[in-house]
Protein backbone atom coordinates (compact mmCIF):
# COMPACT_ATOMS: atom_id res chain seq x y z
CA UNK A 1 0.00 0.00 0.00
CA UNK A 2 3.03 2.73 1.33
CA UNK A 3 4.96 1.40 -1.57
CA UNK A 4 1.86 2.41 -4.29
CA UNK A 5 1.71 5.59 -2.62
CA UNK A 6 5.14 6.49 -3.10
CA UNK A 7 5.12 5.17 -6.79
CA UNK A 8 2.43 7.85 -7.44
CA UNK A 9 3.93 10.39 -5.80
CA UNK A 10 7.20 10.00 -7.61
CA UNK A 11 4.64 10.11 -10.89
CA UNK A 12 3.80 13.37 -10.01
CA UNK A 13 7.05 14.69 -9.25
CA UNK A 14 8.31 13.68 -12.57
CA UNK A 15 5.55 15.05 -14.47
CA UNK A 16 5.52 18.37 -12.71
CA UNK A 17 9.51 18.81 -13.41
CA UNK A 18 8.86 17.68 -17.15
CA UNK A 19 6.40 20.37 -17.15
CA UNK A 20 8.69 23.08 -15.92
CA UNK A 21 11.26 21.96 -18.06
CA UNK A 22 8.88 22.26 -21.13
CA UNK A 23 8.11 25.98 -19.75
CA UNK A 24 11.08 26.85 -18.96
CA UNK A 25 12.87 28.03 -22.28
CA UNK A 26 10.13 30.37 -23.19
CA UNK A 27 9.93 32.45 -19.43
CA UNK A 28 14.04 32.71 -19.84
CA UNK A 29 13.66 34.06 -23.27
CA UNK A 30 11.01 36.98 -22.23
CA UNK A 31 13.45 38.06 -19.53
CA UNK A 32 15.95 39.47 -22.53
CA UNK A 33 15.83 43.04 -22.32
CA UNK A 34 14.54 43.14 -25.66
CA UNK A 35 11.35 41.67 -25.10
CA UNK A 36 10.33 43.60 -22.21
CA UNK A 37 6.99 45.75 -22.55
CA UNK A 38 6.09 48.18 -20.91
CA UNK A 39 2.66 49.65 -20.43
CA UNK A 40 2.56 52.75 -21.93
CA UNK A 41 -0.78 54.50 -24.00
CA UNK A 42 -1.00 54.42 -27.30
CA UNK A 43 1.76 57.30 -28.93
CA UNK A 44 0.41 60.74 -29.53
CA UNK A 45 -0.16 60.69 -33.08
CA UNK A 46 -1.48 64.60 -34.15
CA UNK A 47 -4.82 63.91 -35.37
CA UNK A 48 -5.33 62.23 -39.00
CA UNK A 49 -1.96 61.94 -39.38
CA UNK A 50 -1.27 57.87 -39.18
CA UNK A 51 -1.43 56.06 -40.79
CA UNK A 52 1.32 57.42 -42.81
CA UNK A 53 0.87 55.24 -45.49
CA UNK A 54 -2.49 56.31 -46.48
CA UNK A 55 -0.68 59.33 -48.15
CA UNK A 56 2.81 57.94 -48.47
CA UNK A 57 1.49 54.36 -50.01
CA UNK A 58 1.48 55.74 -53.48
CA UNK A 59 4.81 57.70 -53.69
CA UNK A 60 8.16 57.20 -54.85
CA UNK A 61 10.60 56.93 -51.95
CA UNK A 62 13.10 60.00 -52.21
CA UNK A 63 16.07 59.27 -49.74
CA UNK A 64 18.25 62.78 -50.50
CA UNK A 65 17.83 65.04 -47.68
CA UNK A 66 16.50 68.16 -48.66
CA UNK A 67 13.17 70.57 -47.68
CA UNK A 68 10.07 69.13 -47.67
CA UNK A 69 7.35 70.34 -48.82
CA UNK A 70 4.83 68.68 -46.93
CA UNK A 71 4.99 68.34 -43.03
CA UNK A 72 6.34 72.35 -42.86
CA UNK A 73 5.69 72.26 -39.12
CA UNK A 74 8.84 70.17 -38.71
CA UNK A 75 11.87 71.92 -38.16
CA UNK A 76 14.32 68.91 -37.29
CA UNK A 77 15.65 70.99 -33.99
CA UNK A 78 17.02 67.54 -32.58
CA UNK A 79 20.36 66.49 -34.19
CA UNK A 80 21.69 67.05 -37.23
CA UNK A 81 19.89 63.81 -38.69
CA UNK A 82 16.93 64.03 -40.96
CA UNK A 83 13.61 61.65 -41.42
CA UNK A 84 15.30 58.28 -42.23
CA UNK A 85 17.92 58.31 -39.36
CA UNK A 86 14.40 57.18 -37.21
CA UNK A 87 11.39 56.74 -39.50
CA UNK A 88 11.96 53.25 -42.13
CA UNK A 89 11.81 54.27 -45.71
CA UNK A 90 10.57 50.64 -46.93
CA UNK A 91 7.26 51.09 -44.81
CA UNK A 92 6.44 54.63 -43.18
CA UNK A 93 4.05 52.77 -40.40
CA UNK A 94 7.03 51.88 -38.56
CA UNK A 95 10.33 52.84 -37.53
CA UNK A 96 13.61 51.76 -38.13
CA UNK A 97 16.73 51.12 -35.19
CA UNK A 98 20.49 51.67 -35.99
CA UNK A 99 20.68 47.97 -36.41
CA UNK A 100 18.06 47.67 -39.42
CA UNK A 101 15.51 46.02 -36.66
CA UNK A 102 12.09 47.62 -37.67
CA UNK A 103 10.09 48.30 -34.33
CA UNK A 104 6.27 49.81 -34.37
CA UNK A 105 5.72 53.35 -32.53
CA UNK A 106 3.80 51.87 -29.70
CA UNK A 107 7.46 51.11 -28.55
CA UNK A 108 9.58 53.77 -29.62
CA UNK A 109 11.54 54.33 -26.47
CA UNK A 110 14.16 52.05 -27.74
CA UNK A 111 14.61 53.81 -30.98
CA UNK A 112 15.74 57.01 -28.58
CA UNK A 113 17.24 55.00 -26.18
CA UNK A 114 20.00 54.16 -28.97
CA UNK A 115 21.77 57.43 -28.29
CA UNK A 116 20.21 58.40 -24.99
CA UNK A 117 21.37 55.38 -22.69
CA UNK A 118 21.49 56.26 -19.50
CA UNK A 119 18.46 58.03 -20.07
CA UNK A 120 16.89 54.72 -21.26
CA UNK A 121 18.25 53.27 -17.93
CA UNK A 122 16.64 55.98 -15.79
CA UNK A 123 13.45 55.46 -17.44
CA UNK A 124 13.09 51.80 -17.11
CA UNK A 125 13.53 51.81 -13.55
CA UNK A 126 10.90 54.32 -13.02
CA UNK A 127 13.33 57.52 -12.71
CA UNK A 128 13.10 59.56 -15.21
CA UNK A 129 10.14 60.30 -16.57
CA UNK A 130 6.77 60.30 -14.92
CA UNK A 131 4.82 57.43 -13.28
CA UNK A 132 1.43 57.03 -12.44
CA UNK A 133 -0.65 54.28 -11.00
CA UNK A 134 0.81 52.08 -8.16
CA UNK A 135 3.73 52.91 -6.40
CA UNK A 136 3.56 48.78 -5.09
CA UNK A 137 1.93 47.54 -7.91
CA UNK A 138 0.98 48.02 -11.35
CA UNK A 139 2.66 51.57 -12.84
CA UNK A 140 1.81 53.77 -16.11
CA UNK A 141 4.75 54.06 -17.79
CA UNK A 142 4.85 57.22 -20.77
CA UNK A 143 6.45 56.74 -23.91
CA UNK A 144 9.63 59.68 -24.36
CA UNK A 145 7.31 61.22 -27.10
CA UNK A 146 4.40 61.60 -24.67
CA UNK A 147 6.33 64.74 -22.74
CA UNK A 148 9.05 65.05 -25.71
CA UNK A 149 8.12 66.08 -29.35
CA UNK A 150 10.74 64.18 -31.06
CA UNK A 151 11.69 66.61 -34.06
CA UNK A 152 12.21 69.36 -31.20
CA UNK A 153 12.74 67.51 -27.95
CA UNK A 154 13.55 70.25 -25.33
CA UNK A 155 10.80 71.10 -23.09
CA UNK A 156 9.18 74.45 -23.98
CA UNK A 157 9.11 77.35 -20.87
CA UNK A 158 5.29 77.04 -19.24
CA UNK A 159 3.34 79.46 -16.71
CA UNK A 160 3.54 79.25 -13.58
CA UNK A 161 1.01 79.26 -11.19
CA UNK A 162 0.56 81.99 -9.00
CA UNK A 163 3.03 82.17 -5.58
CA UNK A 164 1.13 82.35 -2.33
CA UNK A 165 -0.02 84.99 -0.56
CA UNK A 166 2.44 87.50 1.29
CA UNK A 167 1.50 87.79 5.30
CA UNK A 168 1.16 91.97 4.67
CA UNK A 169 -1.44 91.27 2.38
CA UNK A 170 -3.51 88.02 4.42
CA UNK A 171 -6.74 89.93 5.51
CA UNK A 172 -9.67 87.70 7.12
CA UNK A 173 -12.40 89.05 6.25
CA UNK A 174 -16.64 87.81 5.16
CA UNK A 175 -16.40 85.98 2.54
CA UNK A 176 -20.27 84.75 0.73
CA UNK A 177 -19.58 81.14 -0.44
CA UNK A 178 -19.26 82.23 -4.14
CA UNK A 179 -16.90 84.95 -3.02
CA UNK A 180 -13.98 81.98 -1.59
CA UNK A 181 -11.22 81.99 -4.45
CA UNK A 182 -10.87 79.04 -6.56
CA UNK A 183 -7.99 76.77 -7.01
CA UNK A 184 -6.22 77.73 -10.23
CA UNK A 185 -5.29 74.46 -11.15
CA UNK A 186 -8.86 73.55 -11.86
CA UNK A 187 -9.08 76.01 -14.72
CA UNK A 188 -5.84 74.31 -16.27
CA UNK A 189 -7.52 70.84 -15.77
CA UNK A 190 -10.94 71.69 -17.49
CA UNK A 191 -8.52 73.48 -20.27
CA UNK A 192 -6.88 70.10 -20.77
CA UNK A 193 -10.27 68.00 -20.36
CA UNK A 194 -11.35 69.79 -23.59
CA UNK B 1 -29.78 85.34 66.60
CA UNK B 2 -27.72 84.18 64.00
CA UNK B 3 -28.26 80.55 64.36
CA UNK B 4 -32.10 81.11 64.24
CA UNK B 5 -32.29 82.67 61.03
CA UNK B 6 -29.82 79.98 59.56
CA UNK B 7 -32.32 76.96 60.87
CA UNK B 8 -35.75 78.89 59.88
CA UNK B 9 -34.67 79.80 56.57
CA UNK B 10 -33.65 76.62 54.08
CA UNK B 11 -32.15 78.69 51.16
CA UNK B 12 -29.41 80.61 53.65
CA UNK B 13 -26.42 78.25 54.74
CA UNK B 14 -23.49 79.49 56.27
CA UNK B 15 -20.29 78.94 53.71
CA UNK B 16 -17.38 77.55 54.83
CA UNK B 17 -13.78 78.83 52.93
CA UNK B 18 -13.19 75.01 51.58
CA UNK B 19 -17.12 75.65 50.33
CA UNK B 20 -16.46 78.91 48.39
CA UNK B 21 -13.29 77.60 46.42
CA UNK B 22 -15.04 74.44 45.52
CA UNK B 23 -18.21 76.69 44.33
CA UNK B 24 -16.22 79.28 42.89
CA UNK B 25 -13.82 76.50 40.99
CA UNK B 26 -16.70 75.10 39.51
CA UNK B 27 -18.50 78.43 38.27
CA UNK B 28 -15.69 79.70 36.62
CA UNK B 29 -15.12 76.28 34.79
CA UNK B 30 -18.01 76.51 33.63
CA UNK B 31 -17.95 80.02 32.29
CA UNK B 32 -14.71 79.05 30.77
CA UNK B 33 -16.33 76.00 28.59
CA UNK B 34 -18.33 76.69 25.80
CA UNK B 35 -22.05 76.76 26.52
CA UNK B 36 -23.15 73.89 24.23
CA UNK B 37 -25.53 71.48 24.62
CA UNK B 38 -25.63 69.35 21.97
CA UNK B 39 -24.18 65.88 22.93
CA UNK B 40 -21.87 65.88 19.74
CA UNK B 41 -19.85 68.88 21.19
CA UNK B 42 -19.27 67.43 24.32
CA UNK B 43 -17.87 63.49 22.50
CA UNK B 44 -15.57 65.65 20.64
CA UNK B 45 -13.89 67.29 23.87
CA UNK B 46 -13.45 63.92 25.69
CA UNK B 47 -12.24 61.91 22.94
CA UNK B 48 -9.50 59.69 23.75
CA UNK B 49 -6.32 59.93 22.00
CA UNK B 50 -6.38 58.36 19.10
CA UNK B 51 -3.57 55.73 19.32
CA UNK B 52 -5.72 54.44 22.53
CA UNK B 53 -8.92 53.91 21.07
CA UNK B 54 -9.99 50.04 19.78
CA UNK B 55 -11.93 49.78 16.44
CA UNK B 56 -15.23 49.92 17.95
CA UNK B 57 -14.10 54.10 19.53
CA UNK B 58 -12.23 54.91 16.12
CA UNK B 59 -16.07 53.77 14.20
CA UNK B 60 -17.69 56.21 16.74
CA UNK B 61 -15.68 58.52 16.05
CA UNK B 62 -15.58 58.88 12.74
CA UNK B 63 -19.49 58.14 12.51
CA UNK B 64 -19.50 61.28 14.61
CA UNK B 65 -17.40 63.54 12.23
CA UNK B 66 -19.08 62.10 8.81
CA UNK B 67 -22.10 63.71 10.68
CA UNK B 68 -20.46 67.10 11.44
CA UNK B 69 -19.17 67.51 8.38
CA UNK B 70 -22.11 66.82 6.94
CA UNK B 71 -24.08 69.86 8.58
CA UNK B 72 -20.88 71.71 8.03
CA UNK B 73 -20.12 71.59 4.54
CA UNK B 74 -23.28 69.76 3.05
CA UNK B 75 -21.72 66.91 1.88
CA UNK B 76 -21.05 63.27 2.25
CA UNK B 77 -17.70 62.79 3.53
CA UNK B 78 -16.00 59.07 3.76
CA UNK B 79 -13.87 59.49 6.66
CA UNK B 80 -11.25 56.28 6.30
CA UNK B 81 -8.63 55.11 9.29
CA UNK B 82 -6.30 52.81 6.79
CA UNK B 83 -3.41 51.64 8.84
CA UNK B 84 -0.01 51.46 8.03
CA UNK B 85 1.12 48.52 5.53
CA UNK B 86 3.25 46.30 6.88
CA UNK B 87 6.95 46.47 5.95
CA UNK B 88 6.49 49.56 4.27
CA UNK B 89 8.78 52.90 4.88
CA UNK B 90 8.01 55.71 2.89
CA UNK B 91 10.96 57.91 0.83
CA UNK B 92 10.93 60.70 -1.45
CA UNK B 93 12.64 61.62 -4.01
CA UNK B 94 12.58 65.06 -5.71
CA UNK B 95 15.24 65.57 -9.21
CA UNK B 96 15.97 69.50 -8.76
CA UNK B 97 17.75 69.40 -12.04
CA UNK B 98 14.29 68.96 -13.40
CA UNK B 99 12.07 71.16 -11.43
CA UNK B 100 10.52 74.35 -13.49
CA UNK B 101 9.15 75.76 -10.67
CA UNK B 102 5.93 75.76 -12.01
CA UNK B 103 4.22 75.09 -9.61
CA UNK B 104 1.34 72.70 -10.34
CA UNK B 105 2.43 70.53 -7.41
CA UNK B 106 1.47 73.19 -4.83
CA UNK B 107 -2.07 73.34 -6.24
CA UNK B 108 -2.79 69.78 -6.82
CA UNK B 109 -1.70 69.20 -2.90
CA UNK B 110 -4.28 71.79 -2.45
CA UNK B 111 -7.29 69.97 -4.23
CA UNK B 112 -6.29 66.53 -3.03
CA UNK B 113 -6.10 67.90 0.48
CA UNK B 114 -8.64 70.31 1.07
CA UNK B 115 -6.39 73.27 2.35
CA UNK B 116 -8.37 76.27 3.29
CA UNK B 117 -8.46 78.86 -0.15
CA UNK B 118 -8.62 81.86 1.87
CA UNK B 119 -6.70 82.30 4.20
CA UNK B 120 -5.04 80.67 1.87
CA UNK B 121 -2.74 77.73 3.04
CA UNK B 122 -0.05 75.55 0.94
CA UNK B 123 1.71 72.29 2.30
CA UNK B 124 4.66 73.14 -0.28
CA UNK B 125 6.84 75.96 -0.97
CA UNK B 126 8.60 76.31 -4.18
CA UNK B 127 12.10 78.18 -3.41
CA UNK B 128 13.94 79.87 -6.21
CA UNK B 129 17.56 80.05 -5.98
CA UNK B 130 20.11 81.63 -8.28
CA UNK B 131 22.45 79.50 -10.00
CA UNK B 132 26.12 79.16 -8.77
CA UNK B 133 25.17 81.37 -5.10
CA UNK B 134 25.80 79.09 -1.71
CA UNK B 135 22.15 78.59 -0.57
CA UNK B 136 21.56 75.02 1.23
CA UNK B 137 22.41 76.75 4.80
CA UNK B 138 20.00 79.88 3.62
CA UNK B 139 16.57 78.37 2.99
CA UNK B 140 15.01 81.45 5.07
CA UNK B 141 16.27 84.41 2.64
CA UNK B 142 15.25 82.26 -0.44
CA UNK B 143 12.65 83.85 -3.05
CA UNK B 144 9.22 81.60 -2.98
CA UNK B 145 7.38 84.91 -4.11
CA UNK B 146 8.63 84.41 -8.27
CA UNK B 147 6.06 84.75 -10.55
CA UNK B 148 7.78 85.56 -14.09
CA UNK B 149 5.91 84.66 -17.34
CA UNK B 150 7.16 81.53 -18.05
CA UNK B 151 9.53 79.23 -16.32
CA UNK B 152 12.04 77.93 -16.09
CA UNK B 153 13.78 81.09 -15.92
CA UNK B 154 17.17 81.64 -17.26
CA UNK B 155 20.09 81.43 -14.12
CA UNK B 156 17.51 79.89 -11.30
CA UNK B 157 16.91 76.71 -10.10
CA UNK B 158 13.76 75.78 -8.07
CA UNK B 159 14.09 73.56 -4.90
CA UNK B 160 10.00 72.91 -3.66
CA UNK B 161 10.22 72.63 -0.07
CA UNK B 162 7.29 70.45 2.20
CA UNK B 163 7.40 68.06 5.02
CA UNK B 164 10.59 65.93 5.41
CA UNK B 165 8.68 63.34 7.03
CA UNK B 166 11.53 63.27 9.60
CA UNK B 167 12.87 59.76 11.20
CA UNK B 168 13.29 62.00 14.22
CA UNK B 169 11.21 64.70 13.80
CA UNK B 170 11.76 67.49 16.44
CA UNK B 171 8.18 68.29 16.01
CA UNK B 172 6.72 65.13 17.47
CA UNK B 173 8.86 66.05 20.50
CA UNK B 174 8.03 69.27 21.59
CA UNK B 175 4.05 68.29 21.61
CA UNK B 176 2.41 69.11 25.08
CA UNK B 177 -0.63 66.92 24.08
CA UNK B 178 1.10 64.09 21.88
CA UNK B 179 -1.56 65.43 18.79
CA UNK B 180 1.47 64.48 16.43
CA UNK B 181 3.28 61.41 16.11
CA UNK B 182 5.39 59.43 13.92
CA UNK B 183 3.24 56.41 12.52
CA UNK B 184 5.19 52.66 11.45
CA UNK B 185 5.11 53.54 7.80
CA UNK B 186 7.23 56.89 9.25
CA UNK B 187 4.41 59.88 8.04
CA UNK B 188 4.50 62.24 10.76
CA UNK B 189 0.94 62.68 11.46
CA UNK B 190 -1.21 65.21 13.35
CA UNK B 191 -4.74 64.36 15.01
CA UNK B 192 -6.80 67.38 14.36
CA UNK B 193 -8.88 67.13 17.43
CA UNK B 194 -6.00 66.90 19.93
CA UNK B 195 -4.13 69.33 18.63
CA UNK B 196 -4.55 72.62 20.93
CA UNK B 197 -2.30 75.00 18.38
CA UNK B 198 0.01 76.23 20.28
CA UNK B 199 2.53 75.87 17.51
CA UNK B 200 5.20 74.75 19.42
CA UNK B 201 5.78 72.04 16.47
CA UNK B 202 6.02 75.03 13.95
CA UNK B 203 8.93 76.90 16.29
CA UNK B 204 10.65 73.09 16.11
CA UNK B 205 10.42 72.59 12.33
CA UNK B 206 13.61 73.32 11.01
CA UNK B 207 11.74 72.89 7.80
CA UNK B 208 9.20 75.53 8.22
CA UNK B 209 6.60 72.87 7.02
CA UNK B 210 3.68 73.33 9.34
CA UNK B 211 1.02 75.59 8.40
CA UNK B 212 -1.37 77.05 11.37
CA UNK B 213 -5.26 77.83 10.99
CA UNK B 214 -5.52 81.49 11.72
CA UNK B 215 -9.10 81.84 10.80
CA UNK B 216 -11.99 79.11 10.27
CA UNK B 217 -10.62 77.09 6.53
CA UNK B 218 -12.95 78.24 3.60
CA UNK B 219 -13.11 76.22 0.53
CA UNK B 220 -15.92 76.13 -2.21
CA UNK B 221 -18.48 73.33 -1.81
CA UNK B 222 -17.91 72.01 -5.51
CA UNK B 223 -13.93 71.44 -4.72
CA UNK B 224 -13.96 69.65 -1.68
CA UNK B 225 -12.14 66.48 -1.70
CA UNK B 226 -14.74 64.12 -0.08
CA UNK B 227 -12.42 61.11 0.36
CA UNK B 228 -10.41 61.44 3.20
CA UNK B 229 -7.90 59.96 6.10
CA UNK B 230 -8.87 60.46 9.62
CA UNK B 231 -4.88 61.61 10.29
CA UNK B 232 -4.66 63.45 6.75
CA UNK B 233 -6.79 65.40 4.71
CA UNK B 234 -9.93 66.04 6.57
CA UNK B 235 -11.45 69.23 7.01
CA UNK B 236 -9.78 71.10 9.85
CA UNK B 237 -10.77 73.75 12.38
CA UNK B 238 -9.79 77.01 12.99
CA UNK B 239 -6.60 76.84 15.64
CA UNK B 240 -5.14 73.85 14.45
CA UNK B 241 -1.74 73.07 13.17
CA UNK B 242 -1.58 70.79 9.62
CA UNK B 243 0.90 69.99 7.24
CA UNK B 244 2.13 67.42 4.21
CA UNK B 245 1.19 63.83 5.21
CA UNK B 246 2.60 61.82 1.82
CA UNK B 247 -1.66 62.19 0.93
CA UNK B 248 -1.90 59.39 3.78
CA UNK B 249 -5.15 58.54 2.33
CA UNK B 250 -3.67 57.31 -1.26
CA UNK B 251 -0.17 55.90 -0.64
CA UNK B 252 -1.76 53.69 1.89
CA UNK B 253 -3.90 52.10 -0.85
CA UNK B 254 -0.59 51.66 -3.07
CA UNK B 255 -1.61 55.01 -5.17
CA UNK B 256 1.14 58.01 -5.41
CA UNK B 257 0.99 61.08 -3.90
CA UNK B 258 -1.21 63.72 -5.59
CA UNK B 259 1.76 66.34 -6.59
CA UNK B 260 3.89 63.04 -8.00
CA UNK B 261 1.08 62.47 -10.52
CA UNK B 262 0.70 66.33 -11.25
CA UNK B 263 4.29 67.38 -11.78
CA UNK B 264 4.72 67.58 -15.53
CA UNK B 265 8.43 66.91 -15.89
CA UNK B 266 8.41 63.87 -13.31
CA UNK B 267 11.10 65.49 -10.96
CA UNK B 268 8.91 63.49 -8.03
CA UNK B 269 9.34 59.96 -6.50
CA UNK B 270 7.77 58.03 -4.62
CA UNK B 271 7.89 54.57 -2.86
CA UNK B 272 9.08 51.66 -0.13
CA UNK B 273 12.61 52.60 1.37
CA UNK B 274 12.37 48.85 2.71
CA UNK B 275 11.98 47.25 -0.87
CA UNK B 276 15.33 47.14 -3.07
CA UNK B 277 13.32 47.57 -6.17
CA UNK B 278 11.49 51.10 -5.61
CA UNK B 279 12.19 53.41 -7.43
CA UNK B 280 13.17 55.77 -4.62
CA UNK B 281 16.00 52.99 -3.63
CA UNK B 282 17.11 53.16 -6.92
CA UNK B 283 17.70 57.28 -6.64
CA UNK B 284 19.52 56.98 -3.55
CA UNK B 285 21.90 54.16 -5.04
CA UNK B 286 22.70 55.43 -8.26
CA UNK B 287 22.00 59.56 -8.06
CA UNK B 288 23.85 61.80 -6.28
CA UNK B 289 21.37 62.59 -2.90
CA UNK B 290 21.16 64.99 -0.67
CA UNK B 291 18.67 66.15 2.35
CA UNK B 292 18.06 69.10 4.04
CA UNK B 293 20.01 70.62 6.89
CA UNK B 294 21.38 66.62 7.85
CA UNK B 295 23.57 68.72 10.60
CA UNK B 296 20.19 68.95 12.33
CA UNK B 297 20.15 64.87 12.64
CA UNK B 298 16.32 64.94 11.88
CA UNK B 299 17.07 62.09 9.39
CA UNK B 300 14.70 63.28 6.99
CA UNK B 301 13.10 60.56 4.80
CA UNK B 302 12.39 63.19 1.96
CA UNK B 303 15.56 62.86 -0.64
CA UNK B 304 16.57 65.64 -3.13
CA UNK B 305 18.60 64.92 -5.90
CA UNK B 306 20.23 65.83 -9.65
CA UNK B 307 19.77 62.74 -12.69
CA UNK B 308 21.18 64.91 -14.95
Amino acid sequence: MIKKIHITCLLFLLLATSLMILEGPVTAEDAGDELVEFPVPPPPFSEGIFPCSNCHAGMEVNTTKRELEFHQNIKLKHFDGWCFDCHNPDDRDTLRLASGKVISFKESEFLCGQCHGTIFRDWKAGVHGKRTGMWNGRKEYRLCVHCHWPHAPRFKPIKPLPPPVRPDDIKYRKLRPEEIPSNPLEEILRGEKR
Amino acid sequence: MPGRDEKNNPGFRLIDRRGFLKGAALGLMSMALPHRSDASFWEGFFQKHFREMNSEEIREVIKRLEKEYKEKYKVDFNIKTTKPLPGVLFGYGLDISRCIGCRRCVYACVKENNQSRDPQIHWITVLRFRKGEKWVSNLEEADKYYYPDRVPEEGYFYVPVQCQQCENPPCVKVCPTQATWKERDGIVVIDYNWCIGCRYCMAACPYGARRFNWGEPRIRREEINPNVHYLGNRPRYRGVVEKCTFCIQRTREGRYPACVEICPVGARKFGNLLDPKSEIRYCIEKKRVFRLKEDLNTFPKFYYFFAI
